[in-house]
């Protein structure tokens, strides 16, 4: 794709790679912070090995994601982790994908997105996420509860299921699609392969909902009648794929946290707005986005000491941001009441999540409902994921007593 | 003061969440604010609602019109 200066060839197979691996759940990728620890901005060699940038200085991660210089377009990012997956976004470019334009063309889409999942809406879904929430807890009645499989993973998908108005039994097809997707063990043409399974799906929920007109956020946008077929589906995808195993895995360890720390439990047990502070210090402290975000400079940058030159890659690490004691002290305490929500967990700049209203919304539910059932559940074991884009858990098996009926 | 720049709103909701009797979002999702409770409003919250603005839309402004040096990150 773009050329790099002899003398880094030369010496590229020298330069680190991304830190990964976790040697226990709630600690970083291993190195993260020794990198960190040695300046704002490191040389990295990426997974086809390409030679670029990893950034983890909290101010300058914020920076780099406000320039216009650094482009969100795919084919302008290596990645560092995997040959087809990037930072976990579409393989290929469609009409309508967003999440990989940049401003202006970026913003028409954004604009339509954002107005559709604004905090004041997404707060009026609370009553019936509770009452899908409490449904799951109350599905599983055995002794022993994955939280896993039981909610943290099936919640998020009956919310943006319904959000968007697709049929449950088609959410239950993909789930399976999506996880392989989003597997660092697939390889690149399973990737696109399932890509095109879901992408394709939706297609078609598309075109029934255009038949039947029932009701959601992909019958609006027919309505509206300024999107193509292809485009609704691209922004269906995009909120399809990327609001499920982050809010899973944020709800799966929020979980684990409270199981092992029964003291905090109590201090938020009832009390909404130290629940609310409390999940702003999850996301920080878990940062689930592990290998964090990337750029392409689209022109020569100076930055934190160093050049940027074009077509360079430039990764954001936002555990690294989210762990910067120049900005969070102490940042290694997760501290409940730390009521902070200028973390780097959802990105930053105009890409910040667009759906992160929605996924508060759902993960205080989730916090909420676990909290007064909490007395009946006890930790029995936890299975941390090994390698993947989105840092969680595969298992959180439960205890369960208590004298809830089926 | 607080002064937003709706061209550059991104529709996030940051600033609502974070200091709500201020901040709002209109219909098409970009903000709008109250002026009225600016002036009563908790200036360590405002300042975290305008430092944490994703598309950084919002500049806390002197009486004149002039924006103030940028907002400092820390609360």
């Amino acid at each position: 794709m773009t050329e790099v200066s002899d003398s880094l060839t030369e010496s590229a197979d020298a330069l680190p790679t991304i830190p990964r691996g976790r040697t226990s759940v709630f600690e970083l990728p291993t190195g993260l912070m020794d990198m960190a620890a040695a300046g704002p901005i490191h040389r990295l060699r990426y997974a086809d090995g390409h030679v670029g940038w990893i950034v983890t200085d909290f101010q300058l991660c914020r920076k780099v994601l406000t320039m216009p210089e650094f482009s969100s377009r795919p084919d302008l990012r290596h990645s560092a982790i995997h040959e087809a997956i990037g930072d976990g976004q579409p393989p290929e470019e469609r009409p309508g994908m967003f999440v990989g334009m940049d401003p202006p063309e970026h913003t028409h889409y954004r604009r339509i997105v954002a107005a559709a999942l604004k905090l004041g809406e997404m707060r009026q879904l609370q009553a019936n996420i509770t009452e899908r929430a409490n449904a799951l807890f109350d599905a599983d009645a055995d002794d022993r509860v994955d939280l896993v499989s039981a909610v943290a993973s099936p919640l998020p998908a009956l919310v943006i299921t319904q959000l968007l108005g697709v049929e449950e039994e088609v959410s239950h097809t993909l789930a399976s699609c999506l996880e392989r997707m989003l597997s660092l063990d697939s390889t690149a043409d399973q990737v696109r392969e399932m890509f095109a399974i879901i992408f394709s799906e939706l297609g078609e929920v598309v075109t029934r909902r255009q038949q039947d007109g029932a009701p959601g956020f992909i019958q609006n946008m027919i309505e509206d009648g300024g999107l193509s077929h292809a485009e609704i589906t691209s922004i269906a995808f995009q909120l399809y794929t990327a609001g499920h195993e982050t809010t899973t895995n944020m709800i799966a360890l929020s979980y684990l946290y409270l199981l092992a720390n029964p003291e905090a439990a109590a201090t938020l047990k009832g009390d909404e707005r130290a629940i609310a502070d409390a999940m702003e210090e999850f996301l920080r402290f878990f940062s689930i986005i592990q290998y964090g975000i990337s750029r392409g400079a689209l022109e020569e940058v100076e930055l934190g000491g160093v050049t940027i030159r074009p077509g360079e890659t430039i990764t954001i690490s936002l555990p690294a941001a989210n762990f910067d004691n120049g900005r969070f002290p102490d940042p290694y305490r997760l501290d409940i009441g730390r009521s902070d929500r200028g973390h780097l967990a959802f990105g930053f700049g105009v890409h910040q999540c667009v759906a992160q209203q929605l996924a508060r919304v759902e993960l205080t539910v989730a916090l909420r409902v676990f909290l007064e059932r909490y007395g009946d559940f006890a930790l029995d074991s936890y299975e941390m994921k090994s390698d993947t884009i989105v840092h969680g858990l595969t298992r959180l098996l439960v205890r369960q007593s208590g004298t809830r009926k089926p | 003061m607080i002064r937003a720049d709706r061209y550059r709103c991104c529709g996030s909701g940051m600033c609502v969440l974070i200091c709500p009797e201020v901040f709002d979002q209109d219909d098409s999702g970009l903000v709008v604010i109250d002026a009225d409770a600016v002036r009563t409003a908790d200036l360590a919250l405002l300042r975290h609602a305008v430092s944490c603005c994703p598309g950084q839309a919002l500049s806390e402004v002197d009486s004149a019109g002039a924006e103030k040096s940028a907002a400092n990150e820390r609360k």
